[in-house]
């Protein structure tokens, strides 16, 4: 019926299938392999070597000299930075670890619900979806000292806690963390309740049998059971809570001074508003070389539960 | 209901209710005119029942009906269907070309076997972990060099350096769960792969190219980074931007400011309200699969 | 119409893509297999699961390349010919029809693909569907579809092609039992009706007697036997075919039991005969009974070895009788 192409006249024709499929792979996957090698490949590429340069855009009469690592002993030495680092991990720590528990608490509490389960799963996934700006605003207003809420029913039940929260140095992570803990436990949560929902049932049937308490079953079947799901969410949360910027840009700019300033507003003040082209690089690049670290971890992770 | 019943549904009730509160409030503080905003600050967590239509934010007994003056003020003083429009064009151009581009990829990257086909998922992975700030002074030289700084493709180009690493990787791992029976029915059936997988595989796959780009519209519509370094001024602002940037001359004009975010936050809500499950799936498949 | 031969076929599957590169160190699914395929012929792949009979029919089928080695049709090397090529038609386990298309669609979509003229394509369809008893099904999606309907539909879309050969992947196995042996008995009067060649791979050990002009016994990659059904039944090439073509599985007995050094005797459970522990050759207790209806499965325990005899149902036994056999 057909008159199909003969057999090729070359050597081994065993292979021949195989390496067919292999070119279009490679044809298939082209333009978006070279697409990502000029937004972020080459980029990155650009930033390393941007950091070994004294760079400064307001003074382009100083040209673009090749200073080694000069950049990053300024780095080490600049208060600045080093505060900003602590910020970071500090953050990155504490919200990480109230996501993580609310999250659970949340995913349990979602699993557990037999009806309502959809208009719960809503609410909570609003707040990761909206844009982080908007939280920000909306936390900064909550805690705006004049027309916010929380110092609306502070001065009712606790006067003494009806302060200026955004323009103390403390209180000002208050409105940072609750706001990112707002928007990225339902995250975790949906990432949990994915996890928990894939635990086979009959298992705690079995267990119930066998005559386990409520909390021996949970000690027992779904927190080893959750516990690839938990070290994802972990990682991917502390991923993205060390490289914040958008929140603590809107909601406190850093301040008050520089007391909620995290590395990427660091390295972006200086980028764009300083326009020291080599030093914010430099500071970009200690950003990636952590998140690198701690991305790596994460494969490794993965790669250890899927086997690959 | 047993007492452990309503105790447990209670718990839920309160943390449902916490987490809805932020957003609850945002839209009846965008509904109430300025003055009231200000004055009445005594105003208790009861007005978060405030769409009711009582328990108003200017004091006790006082009736609170909504106030679209921040949404008319909003448009017609701030222009704001500029910035709205910049995020359309934007979030929609980067996600339509990471759509088309990314498809392929993906498909050869889940169903063709190859030598390298780790290296390149890991690769994209590893992209797709970029800190953006880790690229933004490049980009910003680079855009700068061929004049694309406050340009639609100056906010594009670099949006797809998490567009592209995000469908690729979603897809890929929606495209993996197909059943291979298929595409080798169709082949033995006569289809080149080519034919196979546009005849079979993609009228399958589109459920979920579907939802990646739900995805990958919401991370582009959220952006703000590259929208804050990569443009000047508010023909180009996207809305996160404007909104950021929204200063009044001496305090922040909060109502307006809230009536922009809710606007922000109306594409984001009609999408999630008509597509949660599957943004749940999208978003946790990708995490789960790894 | 067909031949097939395959030579010297080899398929060794890379291990899971761990860091590519490196040296090909892998899983040997199929190793040096030759076997030939006579056109017109109805040749069952048996084995145990892991056996590699699947990925010989993927390699025929073209789904798979194979590592080294060739696959002639009719003389024609079609080793490096992509699977959409070949003229070959496969039932798969799951049926795989396309869930998106009608069953009409089904039947003509490869039709469609060789570019068979509309009215041509019309005829073959309709001609299909009414001798497979489909025609009150053609504008359904698969998923109203009963097991049964859609096995059929299976079949439908590979007769309809009218291809050189039919591959079949285990296509009864998701069936329900009672089903089964109608299935069986449709896919023999099809191929007394076309004499186009099959090859049909399966697990099942009666299936292949019931289904085979020739069995392919396969293990670990290898073949351990073709020949007709009997032929293995009664000759067994080693114990591994003795032990895995029969139900229940033959007894196998080391040959010192019986007097015969350094071999082991087969002894089909039918062959096993129970009398008084006196006139037996191995006196053994009677274990278990598992009545099936028409005759009865005994296991007897003797000192050295369990043996498992078949015998009528009206045979008088109890457990803990002692027997000779």
């Amino acid at each position: 019926m057909s008159t199909p192409a003969g057999p090729p006249n070359g050597t081994n024709p065993a292979g021949a299938l195989a390496a067919r499929e292999a070119r279009l792979a490679w044809r298939l996957m082209l333009p978006a392999l070279v697409v990502l090698a000029f937004v972020a490949v080459v980029p990155l590429g650009a930033t390393v070597w941007e950091s070994l340069h004294r760079h400064d855009l307001r003074l382009p009469w100083t040209g673009r000299p090749f200073v080694g690592l000069a950049n990053y002993v300024t780095a080490a030495a600049d208060t600045r930075v080093r505060t900003a680092l602590g910020h970071t991990l500090g953050f990155t720590a504490v919200s990480v670890a109230l996501e993580l528990v609310l999250g659970l608490a949340l995913a349990l509490g979602l699993d557990a619900l037999a009806r309502g389960r959809g208009l719960a799963r809503v609410v909570v996934l609003l707040p990761w979806a909206l844009p982080t700006v908007v939280a920000a605003l909306v936390w900064r207003f909550m805690f705006d000292s004049e027309s916010g809420i929380v110092n609306a029913i502070a001065a009712s039940v606790a006067p003494a806690l009806a302060i200026d929260w955004l323009a103390h140095p403390w209180a000002a992570w208050v409105p940072v963390v609750l706001g990112d803990v707002w928007k990225t436990t339902p995250f975790v949560a949906l990432l949990l309740l994915a996890g928990l929902q894939a635990i086979d049932a009959s298992l705690y049937e079995a267990a119930r049998l066998d005559g386990a308490s409520a909390w021996r079953r949970f000690a027992h079947i779904t927190l080893p059971l959750l516990r690839p799901a938990i070290v994802v969410a972990l990682i991917f949360r502390t991923l993205d809570a060390f490289r914040v910027f958008d929140l603590v840009y809107v909601l406190t700019g850093g301040g008050p001074g520089t007391a909620t300033e995290v590395l990427s507003l660091t390295a972006f003040t200086a980028l764009l508003q300083d326009l020291r082209f080599g030093y914010g690089s430099a500071l970009s690049v200690i950003v990636f070389a952590v998140s690198f670290g701690l991305a790596l971890v994460y494969v490794r992770a993965i790669g250890a539960r899927t086997g690959r | 209901m047993r007492p452990g019943h309503v105790a447990r549904y209670g718990a839920i009730a309160i943390l449902i209710a916490l987490w809805a509160f932020p957003l609850a409030w945002m839209v009846v503080a965008s509904l109430t005119p300025e003055a009231r905003l200000f004055g009445g600050a005594a105003v208790g967590p009861a007005s978060a029942a405030g769409a009711a239509g009582t328990g108003a934010a200017g004091g006790a007994g006082v009736v609170w009906t909504p106030d679209l003056a921040h949404y008319r003020a909003l448009f017609t003083e701030r222009q704001f269907w500029l910035p709205v429009r910049n995020s359309l064009v934007v979030a929609g151009a980067t996600t339509l070309f990471a759509v088309l581009v990314g498809t392929p990829c993906a498909y050869a990257l889940a169903r063709l076997r190859f030598r390298g086909r780790g290296l390149v998922g890991a690769a994209i992975l590893a992209v797709s972990m970029f800190p953006q700030i880790a690229v933004v002074s490049p980009l910003f030289l680079m855009l700068r060099g061929v004049g694309l700084i406050d340009t639609y493709p100056g906010l594009v180009l670099p949006y797809l350096t998490f567009a592209m690493p995000l469908t690729v990787w979603l897809l890929a791992g929606f495209f993996r769960d197909l059943p291979s029976d298929l595409e080798d029915a169709a082949r033995l059936d006569g289809a080149g792969r080519i034919r196979a997988a546009v005849q079979v595989m993609l009228p399958l796959a589109a459920p979920a190219i579907a939802t990646t780009a739900i995805l990958t519209f919401l991370y582009a519509w959220n952006e703000f980074l590259f929208a804050l370094s990569f443009t000047l001024g508010p023909d180009r602002q996207t809305v996160p931007v404007a909104i950021a940037l929204f200063r009044g001359q001496y305090q922040v004009p909060w109502g307006q400011v809230l009536a922009a975010a809710v606007v922000a936050s109306v594409p984001v809500t009609v999408v999630v309200l008509a597509f949660q499950r599957r943004i749940v799936r999208g978003l946790t498949s990708g995490a789960v699969k790894g | 119409m067909a031949a097939i031969a395959l030579e010297r076929l080899t398929k060794i599957f890379e291990n899971g893509g761990r860091r590519g590169g490196g040296e090909a160190r892998g899983t040997t699914a199929v190793e040096a297999l030759d076997l030939t395929i006579a056109d017109g012929e109805r040749l069952v792949l048996v084995g145990p699961s892991g056996s590699g009979k699947s990925t010989v029919l993927r390699m025929i089928a073209g789904l798979e390349g194979p590592t080294s080695g060739r696959i002639r049709i009719d003389d024609r090397d079609v080793t490096a010919v992509p699977p959409e090529q070949r003229d070959l038609a496969m039932v798969f386990q799951s049926y795989a029809l396309y869930p998106h298309k009608s069953v009409r669609q089904n039947l003509s979509f490869g039709l469609e693909t060789r570019r068979v003229p509309r009215d041509e394509i019309v005829r073959r369809v309709a001609e299909t569907a009414a001798a497979l008893g489909l025609d009150g099904l053609l504008d359904r999606r698969p998923a109203a579809l009963s097991g049964g309907q859609r096995q059929r539909v299976a079949l439908g879309r590979a007769i309809v092609r009218d291809p050189r050969a039919f591959l079949f992947d285990e296509p009864l196995s998701n069936l329900d039992p009672r089903l089964r042996g109608d299935a069986r008995a449709e896919l023999l009067r099809l191929h007394a009706r076309l004499g186009t060649t099959m090859v049909y791979v399966t697990h099942d050990q009666e299936e292949a007697m019931t289904l085979g002009q020739r069995i392919a016994v396969m293990r670990d990659g290898r073949l351990a036997q073709v020949a007709p059904p009997m032929t293995l039944y009664r000759e067994p090439a080693d114990t591994f075919v003795a032990g895995f073509i029969g139900s229940p599985p033959m007894n196998l007995i080391e040959g010192r039991l019986l007097g015969i050094p350094a071999a082991t005797a087969g002894i089909r459970p039918q062959d096993v005969g129970l009398t008084t522990p006196a006139d037996g050759v191995i006196a053994g207790r009677v274990e278990v009974i598992e009545p099936v209806g028409h005759v009865q499965t005994v296991h007897v325990a003797a000192d050295d070895v369990r043996l498992v005899a078949v015998v009528a149902a009206d045979q008088p036994v109890a457990p803990g009788d002692a027997v000779g056999s």
